[in-house]
C-alpha cells in the first residue's frame, strides 16, 4: 500500500525532515507514527497524501508512483485517502452534514447516495442526529469525529491521522482509538502519527519511530 | 525497488486491495454522465447566486459599479442609434440652393430657373419666389413680429435645384455648385448635402470615441469582477484548502467563483439595461417637445432587440472573463500545508 524507498525530504533553507526512509506498509496493516515533535512526523504523512514532494527517493503509494505524478492527478489520489487532521480542518460555515459529504460532493456522488452514505459514517462515528449543527457547536472530541466520518465517508483505501488524538483527553482518545481498529477490521490500511505512547503499547502493533527525521522500527508486542 | 518495478502504467489507475466494500466513486477519471455533468453545474450555478445573495451590500456594489460602466457605452451607443435615424431622412436628397441677387426681377428669376433645366446635369428646379418664401418663414419660424417690423422682405429668391442622378457623384456635384455660382444672377450657391456630410463624418469620431470608451470600461469591468473574486478566493482561502486536501480537482474549485464572476456581470448588463431605459424615459418627453418644434415625428429609439441581450449577454462574459483571470492567476497559489 505504501512503499518508501531512500526517501529524503529537505524543505528550502537546508532542513532535512527525513533522512533515507524506508519501509514498507502492506495492505490491510495497521501502523503507528511515533517520535518527537519535530522528528518528521508531519513530513512523511504530508509527503504520502503530495501535500510535499519527495526531494530524493521514491514513493508508491496504492500502486502509483508519487516521485513522478503530475499536479493534476494529486486529486484523484487523494480521493483514495482518508486524511485526518489534529485540527479537524472542518469548513465552520457549514453543517456537519456538508462537511461529512465534501469527499462525495466533489466526487459527483448522487444526493440519495451522499445522504446515505453521510448517515452511515455519522452513524459510525456516533453523531447520528447532529448532521445540522454547525461544528462550533460541537466538542472537541465530537469534531475530530466529524473529521474521522468526513476522511471514512467515501471508503478510502487508505486512512492516514495526525495526531488525532492529539487535544484530547485519554478516555475520548481511547474511544477515537478504537474507531480507527474498527475501520481496520473493515480491510482499511491505517497510518496514525502519534504522540500517545501508552495507547500505541496498549494496543500491540506495528510502530515506526522517527527520530530527528530517521527510522527506526520497532515492533511492540506488549499487551 | 521490486515494487517500483512492478508499478502499472501511470494513466491506469489500479485497485491491489480488489475486495474492499462496494465503492461507488471511481478512482479514474471517468467522466460523469452529461445528465449528472449539468446537474452540478446547475447545482453551482444557483449556489453561487445564493452567495451573492447572502452578501447584499458587497454583491450590490460590485453589481452598480459594473452596471454603470456598461450603461455608458450602451447609452452613447443608443445616442448614436438616434442620431443616424434622425439624419437618415435626409440622406441621399441631394439639392443645391442657389440664392438669388434680391435685385434680380421676379421675371429674370423665373427665366433662369427655366434656362437652368436645359443643362443635362440637372433634373428639377423649383423656383422658391421671395413673398412666398417669406410667409413660409413668417408662418414656422414664430418671428412673425420682427418681419413686420422690417419695411422690406429680407429674402431673395431661391432656385432649388436636384441634380441628375447621373451627375450625383460628390465630384460631380460639387463642381456643378462651382459652375452655379458664377452663373449671372445668383448671389450664393449652397449645397445642402455638405452639413449632413458633416454630421456623418463628426458622427463617425463619436462613433469610434464610443468604441474606445467601450473598450476602456469593458476593461474596467474586467478589473471589478477580478478584482470582487480575487477577494472572494481569499475569503475562501481555507475552504479552498481543504476540498483540494479532500482531492478537489482545481475545475470543481474553479467552477463557483466563474459562475460568481458570469452573474456579477449579468446583474450588472440588467443594472445597465435599467439605467440607459431609465435615462431614455426621463429624456423622452423633452426630446419629443424639440422634435415637434421641428414639426418632426422623431421619437426616441430605446434599447432594441440587440442591444439588450448584447448587454446581458456581454456583460456575463466579461463577468466570466474577468473571474477566469482571477481565479487563473489566484488559486494555484492556494495549496495546503
Amino acid at each position: 500500500m505504501i512503499h518508501f524507498d531512500r526517501v529524503h525530504k529537505h524543505y528550502p533553507g537546508g532542513h532535512e525532515a527525513l533522512k533515507d526512509a524506508s519501509f514498507r506498509i502492506e495492505p490491510g496493516e495497521l501502523v503507528f507514527l511515533t517520535g518527537h515533535s519535530g522528528a518528521g512526523k508531519s513530513t512523511l504523512l504530508k509527503l504520502i497524501a503530495l501535500i510535499e514532494r519527495v526531494s530524493q527517493g521514491q514513493l508508491v503509494v496504492d500502486g502509483e508512483n508519487l516521485t513522478s505524478m503530475r499536479r493534476n492527478r494529486i486529486p484523484y489520489l487523494r480521493r483514495r485517502l482518508g486524511i485526518i487532521f489534529q485540527d479537524h480542518h472542518l469548513l465552520y460555515d457549514r453543517t456537519v452534514f456538508d462537511n461529512v459529504a465534501l469527499p462525495l460532493v466533489i466526487s459527483g456522488v448522487s444526493h440519495q447516495e451522499i445522504s446515505r452514505r453521510v448517515r452511515a459514517a455519522l452513524d459510525k462515528v456516533g453523531l447520528l442526529g447532529k448532521e445540522r449543527l454547525y461544528p462550533i457547536t460541537l466538542s472537541g472530541g465530537e469534531q475530530q469525529r466529524v473529521g474521522i466520518a468526513r476522511a471514512v465517508v467515501h471508503k478510502p483505501v487508505l486512512l492516514i491521522a495526525d495526531e488525532p488524538t492529539g487535544n484530547l483527553d485519554p478516555e475520548l482518545a481511547q474511544e477515537i482509538m478504537k474507531l480507527f481498529l474498527l475501520f481496520n477490521q473493515v480491510g482499511v490500511t491505517v497510518l496514525i502519527a502519534t504522540h500517545a505512547l501508552d495507547l500505541v503499547r496498549a494496543l500491540g502493533r506495528r510502530v515506526l519511530h522517527l527520530d530527528h527525521g530517521r527510522l527506526d522500527e520497532a515492533m511492540v508486542t506488549t499487551r | 525497488m521490486t515494487v517500483l518495478e512492478r508499478k502499472p502504467p501511470p494513466d491506469r489507475p489500479r485497485r491491489r486491495n480488489a475486495p474492499r466494500p462496494a465503492n461507488g466513486n471511481s478512482h479514474s477519471r471517468t467522466l460523469p454522465s452529461p445528465k449528472a455533468y449539468l446537474l452540478r453545474h446547475a447545482e453551482v450555478l444557483v449556489s453561487s447566486l445564493g452567495r451573492l445573495w447572502r452578501n447584499p451590500v458587497a454583491s450590490l456594489m460590485t453589481v452598480a459599479v459594473i452596471g454603470i460602466a456598461l450603461a455608458l457605452p450602451a447609452g452613447l451607443h443608443l445616442l448614436l442609434e438616434n442620431a443616424r435615424v434622425l439624419s437618415g431622412g435626409w440622406d441621399g436628397s441631394t439639392q443645391v440652393s442657389l440664392f438669388l441677387r434680391r435685385e434680380l426681377p421676379a421675371a429674370e428669376s423665373k427665366r433662369l430657373a427655366a434656362a437652368l433645366l436645359k443643362r443635362p446635369e440637372i433634373t428639377e428646379t423649383t423656383l422658391i419666389p421671395r413673398a412666398e418664401a417669406l410667409e413660409e418663414f413668417r408662418a414656422l419660424s414664430g418671428f412673425g413680429g420682427a418681419l413686420d417690423a422690417l419695411d422690406d422682405n429680407p429674402l431673395p429668391d431661391v432656385i432649388v435645384v436636384r441634380p441628375a442622378a447621373t451627375h450625383a457623384t460628390p465630384k460631380a456635384v460639387e463642381k456643378l455648385v462651382a459652375d452655379l455660382a458664377v452663373e449671372p444672377g445668383v448671389e450664393h450657391a449652397r449645397l445642402d448635402m455638405q452639413w449632413v456630410k458633416r454630421l456623418y463624418a463628426l458622427m463617425e469620431i463619436v462613433r469610434r470615441g464610443v468604441e474606445v470608451v467601450a473598450l476602456l470600461l469593458g476593461l474596467a469591468v474586467l478589473l471589478v469582477v477580478g478584482n470582487t473574486i480575487r477577494l472572494d478566493i481569499q475569503n475562501r482561502r481555507r475552504e479552498i484548502e481543504v476540498v483540494k486536501l479532500i482531492g478537489a480537482t482545481d475545475a470543481f474549485i474553479r467552477r463557483p467563483f466563474l459562475y460568481s464572476g458570469a452573474w456579477y456581470g449579468l446583474l450588472g448588463g440588467f443594472t445597465a439595461w435599467l439605467l440607459v431605459s431609465t435615462a431614455l424615459w426621463a429624456t423622452g418627453g423633452p426630446v419629443q417637445q424639440l422634435a415637434l418644434l421641428y414639426q418632426s415625428q422623431f421619437r426616441l429609439i430605446s434599447a432594441d432587440a440587440t442591444t439588450v441581450p448584447a448587454l446581458l449577454v456581454g456583460g456575463a462574459l466579461l463577468g466570466l472573463l474577468g473571474s477566469w483571470l482571477a481565479v487563473g492567476r489566484h488559486l494555484e497559489a492556494i495549496e495546503p500545508n
